[in-house]
C-alpha cells in the first residue's frame, strides 16, 4: 500500500479536531481548574495554586450527603440488579415459547427517556392531598400505612431511587447475560446430565463459571454507571436535589457549575476529580478480585 | 424399583419448575410494562376524574384526548419536539461524517503515526464525560454559544467508540476490492462512498440508531447550556413542565406530554428491534 502521509491525517482531521477541543483539552483543563484557588468565573483570575478546592469540597455537607447517597445507591443497586438480571436471564434461557416477546418487553426501558418515565414513577409513589398514590394503595392491602415516598422520610426516597435505578439498568444486563448464556457450549450440559447432576449444581459449577467474565463486566460497568447516577434522581425529585437530600456526586458537580448555587468551576472540578479517583479505585479493586474468581 | 413413579415425579417437578419460571418472567414483564400502562391510562383520564380518585383506578371508562390538546397548547411541547429533532438530525449526521472519515483513515489508508494515533483514540474511550463537561461548559459560555444549536451540538458530536466499531467493520473488507478499484482509477473518497459504506451499511445503521437514542435522551449537556425555553430539548422540556408547566398540578396533561415524548423512540425500537438489541449488546453503554 502506498504511503500517503498528509492524506491520512486529512481524513482524521475532523475527528481529531472535535476530540481535541472537547475531550483532550477539557481533560487537562479540569485538573488545572481543580488546583486553582479562588478562581473567579467573571474575571477568569485566581489567587493561588493548592489543595484548597479539594478541602472545601470534602468539608461541604452537601458533598458529604451526595457521597453517602451515591455509595448507598451503588451498594444496593449493583448487587440487586446483577442478581435479578442473572435470575431473569437464566429463566429466559430455559424457555422457548414467548421468549422473543419477553425479551422485547424487558428491553423497553432502555429506549425510554429517563426523565419522562421517572415522572411516571414519581406519580406512582407520590402522596398528594388528592390521593395516596398507587404504591400506597398496594401497601394498604398489606396493612401498611401511607408513606410519602417522594417528599417523606429519607429511606423511603432512597428506596424509590434504588427501585427506579434497577428498573432502568435491567434491560442492558438482561440483554448481555442472555447472549452470554446462549454462547455456553451445550456439550458441558449434556455431560453433566449424563452424570445426573442436579440443576442447582449445573448452574453453580458450569453456567456461572462459564459466564463469569460477562457477569464481571456487568459488575464493573454497573459500579461505574451507578457512581455517575444523576438524571434518575432529577427525574424523581426535581432539579433541587440538595433540598430533597437526594443529591449524587454528579449532581453536586453540576450544581457547583451551574444553577442557583453555581458559578464555581473550581469546586466542580475538584469534585469531578474526586469522583474519577473513587471510580478508578473501585474499578482497580474489582479487577484484582476478578483475577481470583473469573475463569477465562 | 418403581420406574413409572420416578418418571412421573420427575415430570411433575419439571412442570412445576416451568410454571414458576413463567410466573417469574411474567411478573417482571408486568413490572416493566406497568409504568407505560399507567402513563397512557392517566393521560386518557380527564383532569376532574383524575383528581376525584382518592383510590387510583386501574382503568377508565371515559377516555378523553383533551390532555393531549392541553399538552400541545399550554406548554411549548411542539417546540421542544422540533428542537430535539433538529438537534438529533444534525448531531447524528455530523457524527456519521466525522466517524466514517476517521474509520476509513484507520482501516484503509497508510500513514506515518497511524498506530500511535489509533492507540491514542482508544485511550480516549476511557475518559468519563463528567470530567470534561466542566471545561466544555466554560468554553461554550466564553464563545457566547449558550442557547444556540451550535453550542448544543458541537461537544455532542464526538464518539470514539463508534469510530472503533466502524473501523473494525471496514477492516473486514478484502484488500482486493481496493486494489481493483485503484486499477480502475477510482479515488479514495469515491471508493469509500461507493464500496465501503454500502458494504458496511448494517453497522452504520446500528451506529446511527444508537446515536439517535442517545441524542433523544440527552439531558445533562442541554440543561447546562440552555436556559432559554425556546431552545429546550424534550428532556429539559419535561423537567420544565414538571416544575412549572400547567400552572396547577395537572398530572393527566403531564402524562400526555410524557407519552408524546416517549412514543418516537418506542416506535423506532419496535421497527428496528433486532438491530438495536444487537447494537447495544456490542457496544451499548448504560448500566
Amino acid at each position: 500500500m502506498e504511503q500517503n502521509n498528509y492524506k491520512g491525517w486529512l481524513y482524521l482531521l475532523p475527528a481529531a479536531a472535535f476530540l481535541g477541543a472537547f475531550l483532550v483539552y477539557p481533560l487537562i483543563d479540569v485538573f488545572i481548574y481543580s488546583v486553582e484557588e479562588g478562581y473567579n468565573f467573571a474575571s477568569q483570575t485566581y489567587w493561588g495554586v493548592g489543595g484548597y478546592n479539594f478541602s472545601y469540597v470534602l468539608h461541604d455537607p452537601y458533598f458529604l450527603q451526595a457521597l453517602k447517597n451515591t455509595f448507598i445507591l451503588v451498594l444496593i443497586t449493583v448487587p440487586v440488579s446483577t442478581g435479578l438480571g442473572l435470575l431473569i436471564s437464566v429463566g429466559l434461557a430455559s424457555i422457548r415459547r414467548l421468549r422473543e416477546l419477553y425479551q422485547t418487553v424487558y428491553f423497553l426501558p432502555y429506549v425510554t427517556n429517563t426523565l419522562a418515565v421517572g415522572l411516571v414513577f414519581m406519580i406512582l409513589f407520590k402522596q398528594t392531598p388528592y390521593s395516596d398514590g398507587f404504591a400506597n394503595l398496594i401497601l394498604s392491602r398489606f396493612g401498611a400505612g401511607p408513606i410519602d415516598f417522594i417528599g417523606g422520610p429519607y429511606w423511603a426516597k432512597m428506596l424509590v431511587l434504588c427501585l427506579y435505578t434497577v428498573w432502568v439498568v435491567m434491560p442492558f444486563k438482561v440483554l448481555i447475560l442472555t447472549s452470554a448464556l446462549a454462547s455456553v457450549d451445550e456439550t458441558y450440559y449434556n455431560a453433566a446430565r449424563v452424570d445426573g447432576t442436579s440443576k442447582m449444581r449445573i448452574f453453580f459449577k458450569i453456567t456461572l463459571p462459564m459466564i463469569s467474565p460477562t457477569v464481571f463486566y456487568l459488575i464493573i460497568t454497573g459500579f461505574i454507571g451507578a457512581f455517575k447516577a444523576y438524571s434518575d434522581a432529577v427525574a424523581l425529585f426535581g432539579t433541587d436535589l440538595n433540598a430533597a437530600e437526594m443529591n449524587t456526586i454528579v449532581g453536586y458537580i453540576y450544581d457547583m457549575l451551574y444553577g442557583a448555587s453555581g458559578g464555581y468551576p473550581s469546586y466542580a472540578s475538584a469534585a469531578a476529580v474526586l469522583l474519577f479517583a473513587i471510580v478508578l479505585t473501585i474499578t482497580c479493586i474489582n479487577l484484582m478480585v476478578s483475577k481470583k474468581h473469573v475463569h477465562y | 424399583m418403581d420406574y413409572e413413579k420416578i418418571e412421573k415425579n420427575a415430570l411433575v417437578r419439571q412442570r412445576a419448575l416451568k410454571a414458576v419460571t413463567y410466573a417469574l418472567l411474567t411478573l417482571w414483564a408486568v413490572l416493566v410494562l406497568f409504568p407505560f400502562y399507567w402513563m397512557v391510562l392517566t393521560s386518557l383520564k380527564s383532569y376532574g376524574a383524575y383528581n376525584a380518585e382518592w383510590v387510583p383506578k386501574l382503568y377508565t371508562l371515559s377516555p378523553t384526548l383533551e390532555n393531549y390538546r392541553e399538552a400541545f397548547t399550554a406548554v411549548p411541547l411542539a417546540g421542544y419536539f422540533v428542537n430535539t429533532i433538529i438537534f438529533t438530525v444534525i448531531t447524528t449526521a455530523a457524527m456519521l461524517l466525522v466517524t466514517v472519515l476517521a474509520a476509513f483513515a484507520f482501516a484503509r489508508l497508510n500513514f506515518r503515526g497511524k498506530n500511535l494515533a489509533f492507540t491514542a483514540f482508544l485511550a480516549l474511550m476511557m475518559i468519563p464525560s463528567e470530567l470534561v463537561v466542566i471545561t466544555n461548559f466554560v468554553t461554550i459560555t466564553n464563545l457566547d454559544l449558550r442557547n444556540t444549536f451550535t453550542g448544543l451540538i458541537l461537544p455532542s458530536v464526538t464518539s470514539v467508540f463508534y469510530i472503533y466499531l466502524l473501523k473494525e467493520n471496514f477492516a473486514q473488507i478484502p484488500d482486493e476490492l481496493y486494489y481493483a478499484a485503484k486499477v480502475d482509477g477510482t479515488s479514495d473518497l469515491k471508493y469509500l462512498f461507493k464500496v465501503m459504506i454500502p458494504i458496511c451499511r448494517p453497522t452504520i445503521i446500528t451506529v446511527t440508531i444508537l446515536k439517535v437514542i442517545e441524542c433523544w435522551n440527552a439531558y445533562v449537556w442541554p440543561r447546562l447550556i440552555t436556559d432559554d425555553e425556546s431552545y429546550f430539548l424534550v428532556s429539559n422540556g419535561i423537567q420544565a413542565i414538571r416544575e412549572n408547566g400547567f400552572g396547577r398540578d395537572n398530572i393527566p396533561a403531564m402524562m400526555a406530554a410524557v407519552v408524546v415524548i416517549s412514543a418516537p423512540l418506542i416506535l423506532l425500537f419496535l421497527i428496528f428491534r433486532r438491530k438495536i438489541m444487537a447494537g447495544v449488546s456490542r457496544g451499548g453503554v448504560k448500566g
